[in-house]
């Protein structure tokens, strides 16, 4: 660096505060952290890539049409039929009985959580509710199809060996952990100025939670629920043990259904010939999922940003 | 003076009842997934403990329940673990030093970047097995072997990874990086000497934790081929399966033996599950610095 000449009357030389050559180990490096981070870029290229050229190419087959407005599901038949609806309809039930137990209940456990209970019980339950949502999916299949199905026969419901209730349940209580955890943050998040004005104004506890909190977490609540959602959709092993393989379009939840996810699960296990227009199906439908999943977090995003309470 | 439109009016007795009304129906939320919890657990214990013996750890599977065993599986597993960490932990390690010490936030395509890694870790775990299906298995030829099966489940765990050695990194607090630039170091010393090591264990506990998530998927590997009749032990590319595959294969076999060896198999992995998450949290604890 050049240097000050401190002899007394010089002119002060100006300091060259920047470093003499490039040190090409650190371009190096950047660039090879740079292409780590491009793995993350290269994996949503080649999902996009992996399932639109599939589709393509199955929609020349089979005309987007018939795929959307047909009831009816059996590509393995002959004569073949393509339309997707029993598929979404399984999907969208097993989804709402999940979301049935997972929003509700979520919301409870994280409203008990954040204003009711004392230290020490939330220091055992928070890790609790952590194990219950590491608990891998076809344990719960397994649990679904072998202990709640038959619990539910012997209380008198009548559901088919597989079926969207159980499935549907069960989830539910897979996705419980996962809304109880994001709402509690958000609740945690509440300036405690706000509750302590409610308390001092004479407001009860369940005052506070309900009108207070709750309403300036809603932007954090709204977005476990929809990612509670997204999970509910995407889920396969569930669905493909518990709720059957019959694509069906009923709101009965007694009875089976097939899903997008077990539909693909199904289909990938067996050996359909590659190119063949089953092969196919698996990428038309993965399309259909990943685009629903997709649009599902965009809508997360914007409700979160729209609704957030930003405070002092 | 109006107090607005909360009605706080005194109702002693009614906010009593409300109030206790409540609460029981707040216990009642936090208490249907522990219920359930118990019950699945005990379910299995009791299910899975009368095939709990060595033929489970060593033999392959078999069409006799009485002699099948998940030794490949549970081979495949640790196989997959051991990949996993060698490929995740440097990559998703050097993602996040890239975003945090390296990437300028201004720049449009940095910021692409953390929006496709936010939409990643929301795609459902059967697209990357999709995504297996086309360009390892059949597009590049592999076919089905450990090894896209490992390379898928990176990919799938890797946002997770990410977004905690992010955590891990940006709590060192920047005192310690300014003050190693003042003594004149370069930024990757800053970031190797100083940065990394105190964000090792956060990076470790994330890591571990991912890992342990990517062992209990069954939907992509379903899809990458690993094949559920395997009787020969796993290798890097040769056909392989993993202990969750095992499980379901035996969960839709016909007879009512193997649902009860599922249930072995399944104690099996949440007792490695157990394990691995244990010592995630105690590397948490016993390493983590405050400062």
């Amino acid at each position: 660096m050049a240097a000050h000449d401190t002899t007394v009357g010089a002119k002060p030389v100006p300091l060259r505060l920047r470093a003499e050559k490039r040190r090409w180990g650190e371009v190096v490096v950047k660039g090879a952290l740079a292409l780590c981070a491009m793995v993350s870029v290269a994996t949503t290229l080649g999902i996009v890539i992996a399932l639109l050229e599939p589709s393509i190419e199955f929609f020349r087959e089979v005309s987007v049409v018939d795929f959307f407005s047909g009831d009816r599901w059996a590509p393995l038949f002959t004569p073949a039929s393509f339309g997707v609806q029993p598929l979404l309809a399984g999907t969208l039930l097993v989804t709402f009985w999940a979301c049935f137990v997972a929003l509700p209940l979520g919301l409870g456990a994280a409203i008990y959580l954040s204003e009711y209970a004392r230290p020490r019980v939330r220091r055992i339950i928070k890790p609790a509710l952590e194990v219950l949502a590491g608990i891998p999916t076809v344990v719960f299949g397994f649990f679904a199809l072998t202990f709640f199905t038959p619990l539910l026969q012997d209380i008198g419901v009548e559901v088919n060996t597989f079926n969207v209730l159980s499935a549907g349940l069960v989830m539910g209580v897979m996705l419980l952990p996962i809304v109880a955890s994001i709402s509690e943050d958000a609740m945690s998040a509440v300036p405690q100025e706000l509750r302590d004005g409610a308390y001092g104004l004479g407001a009860t506890r369940l005052q506070v939670s309900t009108r207070i909190v709750v309403p300036a977490a809603v932007s954090g609540i709204v977005a476990s629920y929809v990612l509670a959602i997204s999970r509910a959709i995407g889920e396969t092993m569930i669905v493909l043990i518990a709720a059957g393989g019959l694509a069906q379009i009923t709101a009965d939840p007694r009875e089976q259904a097939q899903t997008m996810t077990a539909f693909i699960g199904a289909t990938g296990l067996g050996d359909v010939p590659t190119g063949s227009i089953e092969y196919k199906t698996i990428f038309a439908v993965g399309l259909t999922l990943f685009v629903i999943t997709f649009a599902m977090n965009i809508i997360s995003i914007r409700l979160v940003r729209k609704f957030r309470e930003v405070y002092e | 003076m109006s107090v607005g439109a909360a009605r706080l009016g005194p109702s002693p007795r009614g906010d009593k009842i409300r109030g206790t009304g409540f609460y029981v129906v707040l216990l009642v939320c936090v208490s249907v997934g522990f219920v359930l919890l118990g019950a699945l657990l005990i379910d299995v214990i009791r299910k899975g403990v009368g095939y709990l013996d060595p033929v489970l750890f060593t033999e392959p599977n078999s069409t006799n329940p009485e002699k099948a065993g998940a030794g490949p599986a549970i081979l495949g597993t640790i196989y997959m673990m051991f990949l996993l960490l060698v490929m995740v932990v440097p990559l998703g390690v050097g993602t996040a030093i890239y975003l945090e010490e390296y990437a300028n936030r201004e720049r449009w395509y940095n910021r692409l970047l953390e929006i496709n890694i936010q939409n990643l870790a929301a795609v459902p775990s059967i697209v990357y097995g999709i995504l297996g299906l086309a360009f390892l298995v059949r597009g590049l030829g592999l076919g089905r072997v450990l090894l896209a099966g490992a390379l898928i489940l990176t990919l799938l765990v890797l946002p997770t990874v990410i977004v905690a050695s992010r955590e891990a990194i940006r709590a060192v607090p920047d005192s310690i990086r300014q003050g190693a630039y003042a003594l004149g170091a370069t930024q990757w010393q800053v970031v190797a000497r100083q940065v990394l090591p105190a964000a090792i264990p956060g990076i470790a506990t994330g890591s571990i934790l991912a890992l342990a998530r990517a062992i209990g998927e069954t939907a992509p590997l379903l899809l990458v081929g690993a094949l559920t009749y395997v009787v020969v032990n796993p290798t890097l590319l040769g056909s392989f399966t993993a202990l969750p595959v095992q499980i379901y294969q035996w969960i839709t076999r016909p007879q009512d033996e193997f649902r009860l060896l599922a249930a072995a198999g399944i104690m099996v992995l949440l007792a490695i599950l157990l394990t691995m998450n244990a010592f995630a949290i105690w590397l948490r604890n016993r390493y983590q610095r405050r400062w």
